[in-house]
């Protein structure tokens, strides 16, 4: 490999007419591209001597074959000179900072020194336009100066006031052109203008560079006919104006055509460099489509430079559907078939192992079901000549094996590969698998690695690509494997662990104590890579052995560990009653026994689970996937013993509570009503910093919003552990009370923007209410639940509320997708020196040590280098 | 209107001192860079008019870190460009 080369500098420039003449390779004088045979015109758009598309010609420049022509530049010497509106700020200062006789700047020797200060090593500084005062008198030549005038797109004019009367006079390009060429070279450099490569008045073209067909080819559609690139129709209107022209000038026609004409071609001119100026409007198609010129294809998301250049498509890549299978470990991915057969990995042949790769070339591409062995698709030659496989040369080619020569087979069972899904926002988002070949046309990948990658299964598609060397394999294995990425740099705790059902399923089986026959015990342990039983906790009255539900989950845990927390069903009672707890939430783990307590979203869940992160600090990251995997497999059987649905009926109260519920919320209306009487009266004290109304409002909040929490503790009263939804939202695996409460109880106050509905009609919301209706219904307060229905008025509101809430989403996802990629840009090349601090590729510092105290977020316990309580805990097994 | 209190007692700004030249030559060995890759401070930054610290020389910038207790960072003092 040759060693890169260092940038010394880059240099940006204007092209002068003078360059674009040289490289031109031919002027164009034609507007039209193929006559009747299909067969370029000379000097037309489509020359042959900028380059060739059609097969089978060669170009007249460089006598290459399409394909091999790079294209050449051609010309148009234009009949006027035009403005370019891509320097039209520029055109605008220079004209200001200069006299408009003599072009000098507006500053005497003096001025000019005293803004740029003594002429010592600091002095970069350059003259802006601030630095001049307008409508001055030229120091040079004493003109006084008018004011400059420019109107979006190209148009400049100069305005002065004649007796009173304000008078405006056009400056046509080529005035311009001529001031801006008398500009002195000195004075250029003053401003930051590099004379040399730019001067001023090559901002206004008076000759056009035709790119290369190359870069604008025609394509033939399916009926013969040529369709031409926008870019050629954009030349072809310029032509043809700059055509007219010409003849009219030379007619001698009248100044008021010239002037129209002139417009006319600087309006070409200014869309073909770009389509999308303020104040023109857009060249569009005969379709009505707007064109694409040179700017648009350069622009944006999908430009040259962000579409094209830092965003490339790859091949050894491949993308499908996700689906769950929670039988994979978490390092895994399942891949079909298809995909299996299509995707290749590179090996060299060597003499230990042109057996087992004459097998690969013998099996050929065709891989029949996922348990035969892989063949190989592709065999390269010493030569670097590439053969495909087929049934045809499968034995020859595997006969001519030799060391030197690379097959490419396909992929096979336990390969590793990196799995992304987009967008990619963290590092977590592509991760190293292992892949397992399985029937089917989805990737399938267990639930548990969803969080970091924050997948689902509704749709979601995901890529998949291959390393291609032996550094790439292992980089990818020892830095981005799934269980390298459990701990997330962000928080320092797992990210990876168990989800939904996961934490529903384990909390079923270790919530309180319960017996279980070996039947059961089996049943539930059938997955786990265990030899034999723990001893039985107790033998039943007719001499069957018993083991309990919290020696069936121990069977899972390392045998060292010592652990106390408070699970997520903990009630935050005042004094903890510990492991008299009736919760059972106090959870206390002594030498891998799980003694009390019930493991749920706080012991194995994917963002706080304690239980996963000590065993991470005691015994690494290959302890913890396995725990993941135990853990999982062991929950889902816990949910399966007994199932676990959720229908309509399990939000039903009985009447009681339905009688309670109307007593709380008619109470807390009348409480309502009572308020606002008391208002209307002018008997309300306002709070401080508050006026009136707003007072009101407030108390009103909070009255129907406690009415609702209590309407709430009243279906939680009914509702006990028995209730699916109950069971999810105490063990934290998804849902909360509130949810339960606006199903059973009442649905609450809807709100836009914190306060009650107050928009709609004149002095009301609905036509439904009387004007000035202050009540609670009047501004959508909810008084039914999901399950009993929401009145017409009601339905409105809710729609009301959940609109905003569906706004702030869109709102808040296109804002930080915007804050990410702008901090990005900003951090993407910054890198933590051996010496500890962060700098850049120039190497200039950043941080003299990263994060100021050196410490990796996923390498410490909560910012100290050592866990000294975790340590202390697990020895002394108390609390400390 | 000149202020008259002085930025360094204020409890949010950190200690900032001017560094001798043997500091300086110390601090760029062992990080090995250039002056010109050390992070800048302006010089007309409060706290550097403060202490008096001129174009070229290095400040040693003491703050109560979050995650270290105590950090230190080294800024050289260069030029405001204009706007």
């Amino acid at each position: 490999m040759t060693s890169p080369k260092r940038i010394g500098k880059i240099e940006f420039g204007l092209l002068s007419p003078k360059d674009i003449r040289k490289m031109s390779v031919r002027k164009i004088i034609w507007a039209d591209t193929y006559d009747d045979d299909g067969f370029p015109y000379p000097q037309g758009l489509m020359d042959l001597n900028l380059g060739v598309i059609d097969p089978g010609l060669r170009c007249k420049t460089c006598d290459n074959r399409a394909g091999d022509c790079p294209g050449h530049f051609g010309h148009i010497e234009l009949a006027k000179p035009v403005v370019h509106v891509g320097y039209t700020r520029l055109i605008r200062k220079l004209l200001r900072v200069t006299c408009k006789i003599c072009s000098r700047l507006l500053l005497s020797p003096e001025e000019i020194k005293k803004i740029l200060g003594p002429v010592d090593e600091f002095s970069d500084e350059l003259i802006t336009e601030k630095d001049i005062k307008k409508e001055r008198i030229c120091p040079h030549c004493g003109e006084q100066q008018l004011k400059i005038n420019f109107e979006k797109p190209t148009t400049f004019s100069e305005v002065w006031t004649e007796e009173g009367r304000k008078t405006e006079h056009k400056l046509t390009p080529a005035d311009i052109r001529a001031r801006l060429e008398k500009i002195p070279d000195e004075d250029l450099r003053l401003l930051g203008i590099n004379p040399v490569v730019a001067r001023p008045e090559w901002t206004i073209l008076t000759v056009l560079p035709v790119p290369p067909v190359t870069m604008r080819p025609s394509i033939i559609l399916e009926n013969g006919q040529r369709s031409e690139d926008d870019l050629t129709h954009k030349l072809v209107d310029i032509i043809r104006i700059n055509q007219r022209f010409k003849e009219n000038q030379d007619a001698g026609a009248p100044q008021l055509i010239i002037e129209d004409l002139w417009e006319l071609l600087q309006y070409h001119v200014t869309t073909y460099l770009d389509n999308e100026v303020a104040g023109c409007p857009p060249a569009r198609h005969r379709s009505g489509r707007p064109l694409k010129t040179l700017s648009q294809r350069l622009k944006g998301k999908e430009g040259r430079f962000r579409g094209s250049l830092s965003g490339k498509r790859v091949n050894f890549s491949a993308r499908t559907v996700i689906s769950p299978d929670p039988n994979l470990s978490i390092g895994e991915v399942g891949i079909p078939l298809a995909i299996a057969n299509e995707m290749t990995l590179p090996i060299r042949v060597t003499q230990f192992n042109i057996e087992e790769l004459r097998r690969y070339v013998l099996n050929g591409p065709e891989r029949p079901t996922i348990r035969s062995p892989c063949g190989a698709n592709y065999a390269i030659r010493p030569d670097n000549r590439r053969m495909r496989l087929s049934d045809a040369n499968l034995e020859t080619v595997a006969e001519m094996l030799e060391p030197g020569w690379t097959v490419e087979r396909q992929l096979k069972e336990a390969d590793i590969v990196l799995f992304n899904r987009q967008p990619s926002l963290h590092r977590m988002s592509i991760m190293a698998h292992r892949v397992v070949v399985m029937d089917g046309k989805t990737f399938r990948l267990n639930p548990a690695v969803c969080p970091p990658y924050n997948a689902d299964f509704d749709g979601d598609e995901m890529n998949l690509h291959i390393p291609q060397t032996e550094e790439a394999r292992a980089e990818a294995e020892i830095l981005v494997s799934v269980q390298a990425n459990i701990l997330s740099p962000r928080t320092g705790g797992p990210i990876i662990g168990g989800i939904h059902d996961h934490i529903s399923g384990i909390f079923l089986l270790t919530h309180t104590i319960r017996h279980f026959h070996k039947e059961d015990t089996l049943y539930l342990t059938q997955h786990l890579p265990i030899e034999h039983l723990p001893e039985p906790d107790r033998i039943d009255d007719d001499g069957n052995p018993l083991w309990t539900n919290k020696q069936v989950f121990s069977l899972v845990l390392p045998d060292d560990l010592n652990m106390l927390f408070q699970a997520s069903s903990c009630q935050n009672c005042e004094t903890c009653k510990r492991e008299m707890c009736e919760n059972d939430a106090f959870v206390r783990i002594v030498a891998g026994n799980l003694i009390t307590g019930t493991i749920d979203k706080k012991g194995i869940g994917a963002f706080d689970g304690q239980i996963l992160h000590r065993i991470i600090r005691q015994h690494g990251m290959k302890r913890a996937a396995r725990f993941i995997d135990d853990v999982t497999k062991l929950s889902i059987r816990g949910i399966m013993l007994e199932g676990f649905s959720f229908g309509i009926d399990d939000e039903d109260l009985t009447k009681t509570e339905y009688g309670q519920i109307d007593e709380v919320l008619n109470g807390a209306l009348g409480d309502v009503e009572r308020r606002i009487k008391i208002y209307n009266e002018g008997q309300l004290e306002p709070m401080p910093g508050r006026t009136l109304e707003e007072t009101l409002e407030m108390q009103i909040m909070q009255v129907l919003g406690k009415a609702r929490d209590r309407t709430g503790e009243i279906a939680g009263r009914h509702l006990g552990l028995s209730n699916s939804a109950v069971v999810m939202a105490v063990s934290g695996a998804r849902g909360s009370m509130l949810n339960l409460t606006q199903m059973a109880g009442c649905l609450g106050q809807q709100s836009v923007r914190g306060e009650r509905i107050v928009r709609g009609y004149d002095e009301r919301t609905l036509p439904h209410f009387k004007k000035g209706d202050r009540g609670a219904d009047a501004h959508g307060f909810i008084k039914n639940s999901y399950k009993s229905g929401l009145t017409p008025t009601e339905f409105f509101f809710h729609a009301i509320g959940g609109r905003e809430g569906l706004v702030d989403t869109a709102v808040r996802t296109s804002q930080s997708g915007y804050l990410q990629r702008r901090m990005i840009n900003a951090l993407q090349d910054l890198k933590v020196a051996y010496d500890g601090s962060v700098r850049t590729t120039g190497g200039r510092i950043i941080q003299f040590t990263y994060g100021e105290d050196g410490t990796d977020p996923a390498r410490s316990a909560f910012g100290d280098p050592v866990d000294v309580k975790g340590i202390v805990e697990n020895v002394l097994k108390e609390e400390v | 209107m000149s202020t008259t209190f002085n930025v360094l007692q204020h409890i949010m700004v950190p200690d900032h001192e001017i560094m001798s030249e043997e500091e300086v030559s110390d601090l760029l060995s062992t990080y090995q860079i250039t002056h010109e890759q050390l992070p800048k401070i302006y010089h007309d930054d409060p706290a550097v008019k403060t202490i008096e610290a001129a174009i070229g020389d290095v400040v040693r910038i003491v703050r109560v870190s979050q995650t270290a207790g105590r950090a230190e960072s080294y800024r050289l003092v260069v030029k405001r460009p204009k706007k």
